[in-house]
């Protein structure tokens, strides 16, 4: 191709080797970052599956005594443990859950800016922020010390973790709801209570559900605020009311503390069902998600 | 006739507004045909008087067009009429409006119970993330209707009334949002005809669609206008003359400028049939915006 | 077609019939229960401060002011001073922070303007399974995997290397006899670093999401390379709020019990050397309260419990406020 003298005056070259060389670097080192990211997980997520799987078994998920360490691996199994991280997460999240999005309800349909609202929306953000030992030590102190350990402390303690993450995340949602659907709604006279109740919650739903499984997977994990609330036990306790109890996150963070093979393993196990729950949550509510977007504009 | 009307005179002529209820020859008005009375009602949003003085009575079976050039009041008189301004912390009405004799905000009346009676449609539609079935059956399932039959009855009854009965027929339960825009604004018509309303408001409910749908929910006013008082806020002036019987001129207090939006106040200029506003304008301001001076 | 029964009457005074009616209860109650739920978060923050003071009185009033803030921690012998495990805490989010920083600053950048909109999905999938990894699976797979490896392969070579080098010696360097713990500060440091990127990425990315489009272009349109365009558009509008991000991540580090529990070593020690074992506030709560039984022991360690919730408070209204002035000067995009 013949270039003329003046497409040789116009320069329409890549820019100086420099700048291309930062540019490039700086691709480069973002992409590093996402690597550093990525192989902490790859690794951990092996270990476990690798570790875990060949413990796991229908015994070790429902047999029901919580076995002493010394045992080996394939004797027993933490099925109580996995009654118990049931029990204890579903009580928190039948309490926490219905609270929140009543709250959120509040703070968006009713606050508004008034300075009450303001308020709440602040100090629920700070309770976000509230470590979760800091919850147990609190459920300690007003619960357990009039009433005794329970699965039902426990509940509260996670209850209390659970809480203003639900608030948030529903508030956010109830914020995406378009104006123009709740006048639509009182246009047809309907009261405020009837207006969100059938109008704005429904519209709402799916972030909203999605939300609380996220908070929910959460809890499921959370070992510090039950350290001080369920102590432990030596069989499966169904009663959620009253005795110890015991739950997956707690039996691995006891298992990591031995020297026994056995339990180890079965630490490891408990660690693979407990990523194994989190995770179906976590799918469940992108799940929600998608299939509720379908739904909205 | 008398006193009031005397009253009303002195009070046009302080403000310069031009104010005929002279009615298209064959047809006197009573006060039984009265839906709507508003006398010297001014609204503000917190101190800023967003409308001011607006005297005008709304007859039954008619439509009513309200128009004139944007920021001049007409949405919120409208708005006034079904109590819709609630909604607004920092809205506040002065003035009275009474609907059929009694007072539309007297501190007993409840606005729930004023919009069963005044629906409104809204500029954009505002469908329901919910089936159209359901879209439809919302008003009558909060007013307690819950029988089935009844129900299909009267979703069916409000989709003909909206022309849109035939186009949605096999597919009552897909979703209200699968709608074109025409179709959106006529199942949001459907929807407030199923309280059976004794007015129905409609805020430029044809300003997000285009000609064809247009004129399809204007034949659908001309129709339900037998059974309903409608009160329509356009920019468009054709539309005011195609449909409606009287029509109402907004624009801004006399002395101020064009351009200081947020600060202009809206009034009525001259309210009157619609033939009379549109061939023969009494106020050289009507005068000016229906030849297309201003506005 | 039935006809239209008409609306109300007019009646010569007084509102018409079916026009008035009380505000239905179901309507007030249910505003009177939203507004109870929304108070219980209230209601619980300040029980919290309450109740916890009140528990660890006895270790204020038995140690006072300096005791409490002394290096001096002895249980057996009745002493109780939390410097140790201040120290602990601040330096190991601190290590923390250093770490995640650098990491989710870069795959914030990499989601928001490197991967095209249809190909972000992985890499949210990937911050998203980072995030929901429960903290004790982190302690277990740090404590029987990742301390071991450190202490043999790593930690060792680095020390030796460094040992001589002033301030990389002091920090990296060995403390005493050639010894390197695998359990220490900056394992600590590192799983929690692991542990806060999820959160610092996911809200340094809305941040730089709320960039305006036109100070983009507008680098472009001068002909910058999309790092240039980054240093010159997007950082400018975004350091604020990702300060306040930063400052986020923080507080979520000085809160983090388990994992740094198993860790940390648990070893109450002030010491710049990063590679020895050493303490935070939360680990210590979570490891001796179950051998806390004497009143001062137990609320001083409940005391820890206070100061801690605090310290976190304290981080949290910071990183709020300055999100908040970022938002305000952003015009209030969310």
């Amino acid at each position: 191709m013949a270039v003329t003298a003046e497409q040789a005056a116009v320069d329409l070259r890549e820019p100086s080797g420099w700048r291309r060389a930062k540019n490039q670097f700086a691709t480069a080192a973002m992409w590093f970052a996402f690597l550093c990211m990525l192989v902490p997980l790859g690794f951990v997520l092996v270990t476990v599956i690798a570790k875990g799987a060949s413990v796991i078994s229908w015994q070790f998920l429902t047999n029901s005594t919580v076995p002493p360490n010394i045992l080996p691996a394939n004797v027993d199994g933490e099925g109580a443990a996995v009654v118990g991280t049931l029990e204890i997460t579903g009580f928190a999240a039948v309490m926490a859950i219905p609270l929140g999005v009543l709250g959120a309800v509040y703070l968006n349909e009713y606050g508004g800016n008034r300075p009450l609202a303001r308020v709440l929306s602040f100090f629920s953000d700070v309770m976000t922020g509230v470590p979760s030992i800091v919850m147990g030590l609190f459920i300690f102190t007003i619960w357990v010390l009039h009433f005794g350990y329970s699965g039902l402390a426990g509940s509260f303690a996670l209850g209390c973790l659970m809480l203003p993450i639900v608030i948030r995340s529903s508030y956010e949602m109830l914020r995406l709801v378009p104006n123009s659907l709740r006048e639509g709604s009182y246009a047809l006279g309907a009261t405020k209570a009837r207006v969100t109740v059938t109008v704005v919650l429904p519209a709402a739903i799916g972030g909203i559900v999605s939300g609380a499984l996220l908070a929910v997977a959460r809890a499921a994990g959370e070992t510090a605020p039950l350290l001080f609330t369920i102590l432990t036990v030596e069989a499966t306790n169904p009663n959620l009311f009253h005795g110890a109890n015991t739950t997956l996150s707690w039996q691995i963070w006891e298992n990591a503390q031995q020297p026994y093979a056995g339990a180890v393993a079965r630490g490891w196990g408990a660690a693979l069902t407990l990523i194994a729950i989190a995770f179906i949550l976590m799918i469940v509510a992108r799940l929600v998600t998608a299939r509720f977007a379908r739904y909205s504009r | 006739m008398g006193q009031p009307e005397q009253q009303e005179q002195q009070v046009a002529a302080k403000l310069e507004v031009t104010q005929t209820t002279a009615p298209p020859v064959g047809f006197s008005p009573t006060e039984a045909d009265k839906v709507f009375d508003a006398k010297n009602v001014s609204i503000y949003y917190g101190s800023f008087r967003a409308v001011t003085d607006v005297s005008i009575s709304i007859y039954q079976h008619e439509i009513t067009a309200f128009i004139g050039p944007s920021g001049c009041g007409k949405t919120t008189v409208l708005r006034t009429l079904n109590r819709m301004n609630d909604l607004i912390a920092t809205a506040r009405v002065e003035g009275d409006v009474h609907y059929r004799g009694a007072s539309l905000y007297h501190k007993s009346v409840s606005p729930t119970a004023v919009r069963r009676r005044i629906g409104m449609v809204f500029q954009k539609p505002n469908p329901f993330p919910k089936s159209i079935y359901e879209n439809v059956a919302y008003g009558p399932r909060i007013n307690g209707i819950r029988g089935k039959r009844q129900l299909d009855e009267i979703v069916e009854r409000s989709l003909r009334q909206a022309a849109l009965w035939d186009e949605v027929k096999d597919r009552l339960n897909k979703s209200g949002l699968g709608l074109s825009g025409g179709q959106a604004q006529r199942l949001c018509i459907a929807r407030t005809l199923a309280v059976e309303p004794d007015v129905v408001l409609m805020d430029e409910p044809c300003s997000a669609l285009d000609p064809i749908a247009t004129g399809r929910i204007e034949d659908l006013m001309r129709e339900i206008k037998q059974r309903y008082t409608i009160v329509i806020v356009t920019h468009n002036m054709q539309q005011a003359t195609r449909v409606s019987d009287r029509t109402a001129f907004f624009s801004v207090l006399r002395d101020e400028k064009p351009g200081k939006s947020d600060t202009r106040t809206g009034v009525l200029v001259e309210y009157g049939a619609t033939q009379q506003i549109f061939e023969d304008p009494h106020d050289s301001r009507t005068q000016a915006y229906v030849t297309g001076r201003m506005g | 077609m039935s006809a239209t029964v008409q609306a109300g009457p007019a009646t010569p005074a007084g509102p018409a019939s079916g026009l008035s009616s009380r505000r239905p209860l179901g309507d007030r109650g249910f505003q009177v229960l939203a507004l109870v739920s929304g108070l219980l978060v209230l209601v619980i923050l300040v029980l919290i401060a309450i109740t916890m003071s009140q528990q660890s009185t006895t270790w204020f009033t038995s140690e006072g002011w300096s005791g409490i803030f002394s290096i001096d921690w002895d249980p057996a012998h009745g002493k109780f001073g939390a410097m140790a495990f201040l120290y602990g805490t601040v330096i190991v989010s601190v290590i923390a922070i250093v770490i995640a920083y650098p990491v989710s600053q870069g795959v914030a950048l990499l989601l928001t303007e490197v991967v095209p909109r249809r190909w972000a999905a992985p890499i949210v999938s990937v911050i998203d399974l980072l995030a929901v990894v429960p903290s004790v699976v982190w302690g277990l797979w740090g404590i029987l995997i990742l301390v071991p490896w450190l202490q043999a392969h790593i930690y060792g070579h680095v020390a030796s290397a460094v040992n001589n080098i002033w301030i990389l010696g002091n920090l990296f360097g060995f403390l005493n006899h050639n010894y390197v713990s695998g359990a220490s500060f900056f394992t600590a440091g590192l799983i929690l670093a692991i542990m806060i990127t999820p959160i610092v990425t996911s809200l340094s990315r809305e941040v730089m999401a709320t960039v305006p489009t036109t100070d983009k272009e507008g680098a472009y349109a001068l002909g910058a390379t999309r790092w240039e365009m980054i240093r010159g558009a997007v950082w400018p509008h975004s350091q604020t709020g990702i300060i306040g991000a930063t400052l986020l991540g923080l507080g979520r580090a000085m809160g983090e019990t388990i994992a740094v529990a198993l860790v940390v070593g648990a070893s109450p020690t002030i010491s710049s050397h990063l590679f020895t074992p050493g303490y935070t506030m939360p680990s210590v709560i979570a490891l001796q309260f179950g051998e806390a039984t004497v009143g001062v022991f137990r609320a001083a360690l409940i005391g820890m419990g206070v100061l801690l919730f605090l310290l976190t408070i304290i981080v949290n209204l910071s990183a709020r406020a300055i999100i908040g002035r970022h938002a305000r000067r952003m015009g209030g995009a969310a």
